[in-house]
């Protein structure tokens, strides 16, 4: 394959978020610029402590050694910091027929102590009836919460 | 003091503070009270040691001769260790780990908010980063000490036992000498007068609602940030770095 950004791009779009498997990591917004010209692609963390990048790392660079594109650098940044706005359109309908209910509003106004709670509806039966169960869930990206309607728990993908 | 020399002695003592500030959280794994806060303790726990190795990359990198972040965070002897002395506290009980978060927490959000002004783009960049995930630390740590405080006879009783314990290591978050200054004139590292002064107020706030007495202001500990640290820290590090003390060089 001839190293171009839209064969590069089209490549990514098959690398999973390891964590949330149906997101690709184009889908997650992690790729911040695919350079073909100088052999580059940069990529951000979503959270500091996120344990997928190496694994991200890694699967980008077996994708392309794979359809013979190799030497190339994959550099991580930090600047500007990831947020949840870059999630793709399709990416939130993706996670919400995974189950997951993907982010409300924007990282605007994520910063309030003890704001008003969003609300979050239920990705199984849609219902606003749902509750917080603690800020932090199954990976540093997401939040639990409970649906008083169907009374099924789900995660939340976390606005930041 | 050189700027290169003050740069390198910041990046630790702010790499070291998450490190084990996050270490000793991750002893919470699989012992947490309920399983949410097993949880949620284990994902700050992540948080924090993300932040360290960003920090002590970073360290390595100023200092040019080859060091890693492994390194710094396997290899230095306890005296060469930089946190705070509050962060190598014991985690006692659930409230008492609380009550540590809570006075690191309140110190982590305005200080970050602060660095991301820095003229450093490394420093700057890891505030924009680190701010978002140490406001969720803030807003957890402060509705359990709401929650405890204001709860039953005993979690009272045990909350204002640790605050008052602890208290007395919350000054020396705020402490600046000659590495601060000399970052500062450069705009590199903040000035920690206006974030103490956010940390009383929001401390006083949340401990008023939490229906707590705030101790009365007196002598502070103070030694971690010059490498002067309780016995608690060799404890830690003795754990920390046994498999490349016992198997040096060793990867998986």
């Amino acid at each position: 394959m001839v190293a171009t950004n839209d064969n590069i791009l089209s490549l990514l779009e098959n690398v999973m978020d390891p964590e949330v498997p149906v997101l690709s990591i184009l889908d997650l917004g992690i790729v911040r610029k695919v350079d073909a010209e100088n052999n580059t692609i940069v990529i951000t963390p979503t959270y500091s402590g996120c344990p997928a990048m190496q694994t991200i790392e890694d699967d980008i660079r077996k994708i392309l050694a794979d359809n013979g594109l190799e030497n190339i650098t994959i550099e991580t940044t930090l600047t500007p910091a990831w947020t949840t706005d870059w999630l793709s359109e399709s990416g939130r309908k993706k996670l919400r027929e995974y189950g997951i209910a993907p982010p409300v509003g924007t990282s605007k106004d994520k910063n309030v102590l003890f704001g008003d709670e969003k609300q979050v509806s239920c990705p199984q039966c849609r219902s606003g009836n749902t509750k917080l169960i603690s800020q932090f869930g199954s990976t540093a990206c997401k939040a639990l919460y409970k649906c008083e309607d169907c009374l099924e728990p789900f995660d939340y993908f976390k606005c930041i | 003091m050189e700027k290169q020399e003050a740069l390198i002695e910041y990046c630790l003592r702010l790499g070291d503070n998450s490190l084990i500030l996050g270490h000793r959280i991750s002893e919470w794994c699989g012992h947490g009270p309920i399983l949410e806060e097993d949880i949620a303790l284990t994902n700050i726990a992540l948080d924090l040691v993300g932040q360290a190795r960003t920090l002590l990359t970073y360290a390595g990198e100023v200092e040019g001769k080859g060091r890693t972040e492994d390194d710094l965070a396997y290899l230095r002897q306890v005296r060469e260790y930089r946190n705070c002395l509050l962060l190598e506290q014991e985690n006692g009980d659930f409230a008492r780990t609380i009550v540590r978060q809570f006075l690191f927490d309140s110190y982590h959000v305005p200080f970050l908010e602060a660095l991301r002004s820095s003229t450093d783009t490394t420093l700057a960049a890891f505030a924009e980063k680190s701010l978002k995930e140490a406001t969720y630390h803030l807003r957890h740590s402060s509705e359990w000490m709401i929650r405890l405080g204001d709860g039953t006879e005993e979690s009272k009783t045990r909350v204002q036992g640790a605050l008052n314990e602890l208290w007395m290591y919350s000054g020396e978050l705020f402490e600046t000498d000659e590495v601060e200054s000399v970052l500062q004139k450069e705009k590199i590292a903040p000035n920690m007068d206006a974030i103490k002064k956010t940390w009383t107020t929001n401390v006083a706030g949340i401990l008023e609602l939490a229906t707590l007495t705030q101790p009365e202001a007196g002598w502070m500990q103070s030694g971690g940030r010059t490498g002067k640290h309780s016995e608690l820290l060799g404890y830690i590090l003795a754990e920390l770095q046994y498999v490349q003390r016992s198997y040096p060089g060793c990867e998986w």
